[in-house]
């Protein structure tokens, strides 16, 4: 396999695996903390590196996994002395263990060769140097099964409790009383974000771990209402931005793990504003569509409310109506002229008057948007 | 004798998105009344407080305050949030919310002096919370709480007065302290208007009554409009549209 | 050990970073403060990430290494990226926490690879760029200082100017604008000043570390008093108090970097706070309770 093919294989790897507890995470209102457990983790490989005294060795990867759920504990032990904020907790806690970090590998420079540029960004690019060497034999870059695994171990677990997760996320207090403890699987969902968070932070470093462990599932939430639909698109978008990231990389020259971030940030813009039904185009056409169709129920509401009083003559005219309304001219023009054209309303001598076909549709609309209380809306009722 | 209209409510409409929560509202407040506004939860009553005071932009529609004009200083209409609207455990005592009531009349830049800080300290006397200036408000029970955001509105010195159910949750002494502060700001001639919940405490409290679900069922004195026939056409209609969603969900 | 402390002091070198640091203290101290009231703690970390393109794209455009133009470049894209986040809450259902993290991460990687793009050049050498990402106190000159007391002087002002306006602001907005207090305009006058705070002390703690310059003074401080002005105080000075603590911690230990000490100095504060403070500590309350354990058990040991 040729180095760019292993180093997007990785990408993709790592991108989807990060996107499906993500999902979670946003669901349960934890983005930020993942910016937490992605910088503190840190402390945790120092930490394990100090009892091995090997970089390569799988304690780190242990240990910086803990130092992750550890993290989640303290800031929410923090929160619930109500001395402070949650979104505080967070600050104070991952800085603090991310200075410790910082200033072990400062003071112990000469035998910790953890290089802190690589730290915050990530070297993807040399991933494919990094072997997996089995009794002589090459199998490919290392990355690729550390990745691996750990995708599988996501697909796994939240296969297995899928159930479980969904539950605590959406009503923690109905699964406590059925039985299952929100506490337990909200530990394991740490654990996995943690582990994820530590095979992909060597990858393309701390701070973008967050982007793929948030974008997606965000994204994916403005392509599909269904959950389970949800979790498939954003490991999918994951995994190419992952591999079209890489590709922008090789061909603007520039670092890999940023154009992935930047990558993924375009699918979420794109989700933002052209997703159908839920982008910001749409969502806009929809609320003019019906801001208009608003306006002329609204007149019509109007007309009929002041319909037969004495003050007729000054509440309905074309004259007095963007007054009373609030409204422009042109604004009453429009939802008047339309009206006109339906036959619900005439116009006579600048006045408007209700005819019974408008009546009849007035209360139709009136059960639509109000059920059975249109009834308070009847003319006939005095309301 | 025709008395004045303090507030002119004409054909207001207001929406969250395009879901109406008021509807086509015409409603005038004489001037110098104690108005409560009655109807069931989501009938829009914080609405149309809001709306009156311009927090939310209505669809269509007009408000007017005659005794007041059009260009006096906006906090000439004092407003009392529902409690609980705030972080309590802001680090702020009572003194210091009340003396924020003094903040619109002193405008951008000015800090409040010697004369606001007695002003503020009136004010928390007038609800009979002096000794408490300068407790932090997360240490005050929830009927003092009540008291304090009362007293921000007086020191406000406004002509009309906006309270968002300030009963809510109160102790008795404070309910009977909140009586007298509203018969007392009738009598100075304000113009207070009051979304209530209780319908038992109506008749003794309030002149005057403004049914509301969606939209004005009726206004008037509580002697022609408090019946059993406009209840039942406040409540009702909402106890079946209510009936309808549940319906709905069980299909 | 007092001998070298009076060298140390009399150290020109020391001076400055200690003054810069204080004073960075100060005004992260004020300014968190009201970020912090406002539950808006993270902005801090989404910002401070969030310049790192406008810092790149500065240095590119002008291939000058300036305090001056790379704040402005760090201002441009900060301040932009405070509104992105504004603009996707209040357009979709996305929740602010999750905007944060995109906004941050995007704003990030797009800063890195920029920052890729500038090293590929034929005369790039942007040692002073790396400075935004961890921060270099000990290699702040006067010149920093001197515009971190401007830059700090005016934002301390428009604080006590504005201070009756932000209090109002930031503990009931609405009620504000009943008042005739536009809270969109105070908001971002209060964001602005905010952002600011946060630009100015990139250089000497770095982006990771400056959210934590925002967050924890102010936290400490809450502990200790119930007024907003003496919170305010106790966070500028517990700020300028680590800030002279960990340059001096770092001057005295060799290898130590200034920024990272300079966070746990002020974390320890938070902490020892926490724990300790009167009334409101962690400590104080068990010894409340215990005390109304005993009293009840009294009361109930009379009745019976």
């Amino acid at each position: 396999m040729s180095a760019g093919l292993e180093i997007s294989l990785i990408a993709a790897l790592i991108s989807a695996a990060c996107a499906l507890p993500g999902a979670f995470l946003v669901f349960r209102r934890m983005s930020m903390m993942t910016d937490a457990i992605t910088h503190s983790i840190l402390l945790g490989i120092v930490l394990a590196f100090f009892r091995t005294r090997d970089l390569t060795s799988p304690w780190l990867i242990v240990g910086a996994t803990l130092m992750g759920v550890f993290t989640v504990w303290l800031t929410e032990t923090l929160t619930q002395t109500r001395l402070l904020k949650e979104d505080a907790a967070i600050g104070i806690v991952y800085s603090t263990l991310f200075s410790v970090a910082i200033i072990l590998i400062a003071l112990n420079a000469r035998s910790v060769h953890i290089d802190t540029d690589s730290v915050l960004l990530g070297e993807l690019a040399f991933a494919p140097f990094d072997r997996l060497i089995l009794f002589g034999r090459d199998f490919g870059a290392r990355s690729i099964y550390l990745s691996g695994i750990v995708l599988i171990i996501n697909l796994a677990v939240i296969g297995i409790f899928y159930k479980e997760l969904r539950l605590t996320t959406f009503d923690p207090a109905f699964a406590a009383a059925i039985g299952f403890s929100p506490f337990i699987v909200h530990y394991l969902l740490m654990l996995l974000v943690s582990m994820t968070a530590v095979a992909a932070f060597e990858a393309v470093g701390s701070v973008l771990v967050v982007a793929f462990m948030i974008i997606p599932p965000v994204t994916a939430g403005f392509l599909s209402d269904n959950m389970k639909t949800q979790f498939v698109l954003s490991a999918l978008i994951g995994a190419l931005s992952g591999v079209v990231g890489y590709a922008a990389a090789v061909k603007l020259d520039v670092s890999i793990a940023g154009c992935m971030a930047v990558v993924c940030g375009l699918f979420f813009m794109l989700a933002f504003l052209f997703a159908p039904k839920r982008g910001w185009v749409s969502e806009r056409a929809r609320y003019w569509a019906r801001k208009i169709e608003f306006d002329r129920f609204t007149l019509l509401t109007h007309l009929i409310h002041h319909a037969g009083s004495e003050i007729e003559e000054r509440e309905n005219s074309l004259a007095s109506l963007p007054h009373h309304l609030g409204w422009s001219p042109r604004r009453v023009e429009r939802a008047s002229r339309y009206l006109i054209e339906r036959g619900t309303i005439r116009s006579f001598n600048g006045i408007f008057f209700v005819s019974d076909r408008g009546k009849t549709e007035y209360l139709s609309y009136c059960r639509e948007l109000f059920g059975d209380a249109a009834e308070n809306f009847d003319p006939a009722n005095g309301g | 004798m025709k008395s004045e209209t303090a507030i002119v409510v004409e054909d207001l409409t207001v929406a969250y998105d395009v879901k109406p929560v008021l509807w086509d509202v015409d409603l005038d407040i004489p001037a110098g009344t104690l108005t409560a506004i009655i109807g069931p939860n989501g009938a829009g009553k914080t609405t149309l407080l809001k709306a009156i005071l311009g927090l939310v932009k209505p669809i269509s529609g007009s408000i007017e305050f005659p005794t007041v004009g059009k260009n006096a200083r906006k906090d000439l209409i004092a407003y009392v949030p529902q409690s609980g609207s705030v972080d309590w455990d802001f680090p702020v005592n009572a003194l210091d919310v009340v003396m924020m009531g003094r903040y619109g009349y002193l405008g951008w830049f000015r800090r409040p002096g010697k004369a606001d800080r007695a002003a503020a300290m009136e004010a928390l006397a007038a609800v009979g919370m002096e000794s408490f200036a300068l407790r932090q408000i997360d240490q005050l029970s929830g009927g003092q709480q009540q008291r304090v955001f009362l007293a921000r509105a007086l020191v406000q010195n406004a002509e009309i007065y906006l309270m968002d159910e300030p009963f809510k949750g109160v102790d008795a002494r404070t309910e009977k302290a909140i009586v007298a502060l509203l018969k007392g700001l009738k009598n100075d001639g304000k113009t207070v208007v009051v979304v209530h919940h209780d319908l038992q405490t109506v008749r003794g409290t309030f002149d005057r009554v403004a049914l509301i679900n969606l939209h004005v069922i009726d206004s008037g004195p509580i002697q022609t409009v408090f019946n059993e026939s406009n209840l039942a056409r406040t409540y009702g209609g909402k106890e079946f549209l209510a009936s309808a969603h549940k319906g709905e969900r069980h299909d | 050990m007092i001998e070298t402390l009076t060298v140390i002091f009399q150290d020109y070198t020391f001076q400055i970073v200690a003054l810069g640091s204080a004073m960075l203290g100060v005004i992260s101290g004020v300014l968190g403060s009201f970020a912090v009231l406002r539950k808006q703690s993270l902005l801090g970390d989404c910002v401070s990430h969030s310049a790192l393109p406008g810092v790149v794209l500065a240095f590119l455009s002008t291939g000058e290494k300036n305090s001056v133009i790379l704040l402005l470049g760090a201002l441009a894209s900060g301040f932009l990226a405070a509104g992105f986040v504004t603009l996707i809450g209040r357009n979709s259902k996305v929740k602010s926490d999750a905007a944060q993290g995109i906004i941050l991460s995007v704003f990030f990687g797009l800063g890195m690879a920029l920052l890729t793009f500038s090293q590929n050049l034929p005369n790039a050498n942007q040692a002073g760029l790396k400075r935004f990402i961890y921060g270099q106190a000990s290699t702040m000159r006067r010149g920093d200082v001197f515009l971190m007391l401007i830059v700090g002087a005016v934002l301390i002002g428009t604080v006590v100017l504005l201070w009756k306006e932000f209090l109002l602001f930031t503990f009931d907005s609405a009620y504000g604008e009943t008042l005739g207090f536009r809270s969109a305009r105070i908001n971002a006058i209060l964001t602005f000043l905010i952002v600011c705070a946060i630009l100015i002390g990139l250089q000497t703690v770095g982006v990771v570390l400056m959210s934590a310059m925002l967050i924890t003074p102010a936290v400490a401080a809450r502990q200790w008093t119930d007024r907003l002005s003496w919170m305010v105080v106790l966070a500028a000075l517990f700020g300028a108090v680590a800030g002279v603590g960990g340059t001096l911690v770092s001057s005295l230990v060799p290898e130590m970097p200034t920024g990272p000490v300079i966070v746990v100095c002020i974390s320890a504060i938070a902490i020892f706070s926490v724990f300790f403070a009167p009334r409101r500590g962690i400590l104080a309350r068990l010894i409340e309770r215990a005390r109304f354990r005993k009293l009840l058990k009294a009361e109930i040991g009379g009745e019976s």
